[in-house]
């Protein structure tokens, strides 16, 4: 699995309330969300996204609240991997569930500049950025999250288990 | 190597002798709870995995609080979809306009989650539950839904950083400040991926609600958890409200710990959290000169009896600042209904307050008191991000109830001990 696209980068503790604020949550289908998402930290983002663009922020990235509606509305928007110095828990957990594909790399985090255009193996966890010429090495995910991810998130794995 | 006291019950529920950090486990769910914003996207992941009915009716909650009453037609179609899951799947613990209140406050006093459980919410302030000895923590829908179904939920241990709870509390000062200091000390990523244990003699002068506010705001240090021991006002707490029988946990003696950081209540004043992160905090003496246009006291951090008590003592007999508009929300119906018996609403309303039923509303800027461009808000809740409670231009100071009534007197941030009368 690889990813490859142009970088929309931001700071520390990008919180769920800016990734999709509270007034939009009376709805809970990905594509309407993805309409407002970063509304609140970045007005502009869903012009400058494009498909298979990758997320790049510093530490504690999504931070705050449960919602789930956080990285459905970043995987709604098209994009194909968020890169952190670190990630706040539930966030963490709450796109693995749902199949959006995230990396701890303090190194990319703080090296990657906005529009450095970037590709990611997952498999290897190799972070290459074709703009600066450089690779960073992450911990690609460990075998019990591989096994979540290559069914299609944490619904599929429950859905096999089930049917024995 | 000894165990954590959240490391502990996660062997229990998963049915190991031992764990240790970073190990990934599955454990068995003594409950499993949701609101209406994170039950309405779980439901629809439930039903994708085929199964026919969730794993146990008791232990299963869902409890509509962030929107209600409903605030909007759409608010309101995503309610319709969590009531009919909830009756179809004959859901015991469905908490309705009428029986609800905020789901932090109302699991507790409803004898509903108990010492030594491991429960899972699908919000992220489920980790006050760790006030009674529980691990408790939140997730998101997708989790929620598959605990559900399975009455299972995969974890990494965690290790834990020891709070050493020393000195006595002075007046006015609360468990309120007591989080909002340690988030102040160790930022909003402090405790990240990891347990903060609460220990130490300090913890008998923290009153039960103290206990739930800190452990409510655990998750703004980043914790998986935050922990109490098992104590006898906790032992007390639980026998009073729950006919459940319950496991008594403790930390092996030579537990190991990231770190062990003391608190000495004496040395704590009122704390204030100034805009955009909870971890910008100062003491009221560094306040300065900060006018307000409103001011919030309830919430899942803040909307308990102590929280009513303290706010009615401060503004019984005074009047609220002419252009602060005060609301006041307790967290469920029975605290509403304590706070008429013991005259506190007409203390309020006399005050120049209002007095709402119970909701979140305010607190995630979802209704009953959003924020215009520029205004000022002095809130007993849990976050004050960018645009958390309305306008991306608006800020939100966190405070404990003592500070945030007496700011709506001063119609400015204020120390209450100075308003109280007591310095």
């Amino acid at each position: 699995m690889n990813a490859k696209g142009h970088v929309l980068k931001y700071g520390d503790n990008v919180d769920t309330d800016v990734i999709i604020p509270a007034r939009y949550l009376n709805v809970s289908n990905g594509e309407e969300l993805a309409k407002y998402c970063m509304i609140d930290i970045d007005p502009d983002f869903t012009q400058k996204a494009k498909s298979g663009d990758i997320i790049v922020a510093t530490k504690n990235f999504g931070c705050g609240s449960s919602r789930e509606h956080a990285p459905l509305a970043i995987k709604c928007a098209g994009i194909s991997c968020v890169i952190a110095s670190t990630f706040a828990r539930i966030f963490y957990r709450n796109a693995i569930n749902i199949g959006l594909p995230i990396l701890e790399c303090d190194k990319a985090a703080k090296d990657i500049d906005n529009g450095d255009e970037v590709s990611i193996d997952f498999d290897s966890g190799i972070i290459t950025n074709h703009t600066k010429n450089r690779t960073y090495q992450a911990q690609p995910f460990p075998p019990f999250i591989k096994e979540i991810m290559a069914i299609g998130g944490l619904v599929e794995q429950t859905k096999e288990k089930i049917k024995g | 190597m000894g165990m954590t006291m959240t490391q502990k019950i996660l062997a229990k529920h998963a049915g190991l002798d031992h764990v240790v950090p970073g190990q990934l486990i599955q454990a068995k769910l003594d409950i499993v709870m949701g609101n209406d914003i994170t039950t309405a996207v779980a439901l629809k992941e439930f039903a994708k995995t085929g199964a026919a009915e969730v794993f146990d009716k008791e232990k299963v909650v869902i409890v509509l609080d962030h929107f209600t009453p409903n605030k909007d037609i759409k608010a309101a179609e995503q309610y319709k979809s969590c009531r009919t899951f909830a009756y179809d799947m004959n859901i015991k613990n469905f908490f309705d306009v009428g029986k609800a209140g905020i789901e932090h406050a109302l699991l507790p006093e409803q004898g509903i989650v108990v010492p030594g459980q491991v429960i899972i919410g699908a919000d992220s302030h489920t980790c006050t539950y760790g006030a009674l000895g529980a691990f408790s923590t939140g997730i998101g829908s997708t989790d929620m839904a598959i605990g559900m179904a399975t009455g299972e939920c995969w974890f990494k241990v965690p290790s834990a950083i020891k709070f050493n709870i020393i000195g006595k509390k002075p007046p006015y000062v609360s468990g309120k400040d007591v989080i909002l200091h340690i988030i102040g000390k160790i930022g909003v990523d402090g405790a990240l991926y990891r347990s903060m244990e609460f220990t130490g003699e300090g913890i008998q002068e923290l009153t039960m609600d103290d206990r739930f506010t800190i452990a409510n705001m655990a998750i703004e240090a980043g914790a998986k958890n935050g922990i109490f021991p098992i104590d006898e006002a906790c032992i007390a707490y639980a026998k009073e409200h729950s006919q459940k029988p319950f496991d008594i946990y403790e930390a092996d003696v030579d537990a190991e710990y990231d770190e062990e950081i003391i608190i000495d209540l004496s040395s704590l004043q009122p704390t204030v959290s100034f805009p955009h992160l909870p971890d910008n905090t100062r003491t009221i003496d560094h306040v300065g000169d900060v006018k307000i246009d409103q001011v919030v006291i309830g919430s899942c951090t803040n909307g308990r009896m102590d929280d009513m008590a303290i706010a009615a003592d401060i503004l019984r007999g005074k009047k609220v600042a002419e252009h602060v508009r005060t609301i006041i929300i307790p967290a469920t119906q029975e605290i509403y209904l304590e706070c008429i018996r013991r005259g506190y609403v007409s203390d309020f309303i006399e005050a120049g307050a209002i007095f709402s039923m119970p909701t979140c509303g305010p607190c995630l800027g979802g209704h009953m008191g959003i924020l215009a461009s520029g205004e000022r808000c002095v809130s007993t809740t849990n976050r004050n991000f960018v645009g958390r409670m309305g306008h991306v231009e608006s800020e939100v100071y966190l405070a404990s109830p003592a500070v945030a009534a007496a700011s709506a007197i001063a119609g400015k941030i204020a120390d209450p001990r100075k308003i109280g009368g007591h310095e």
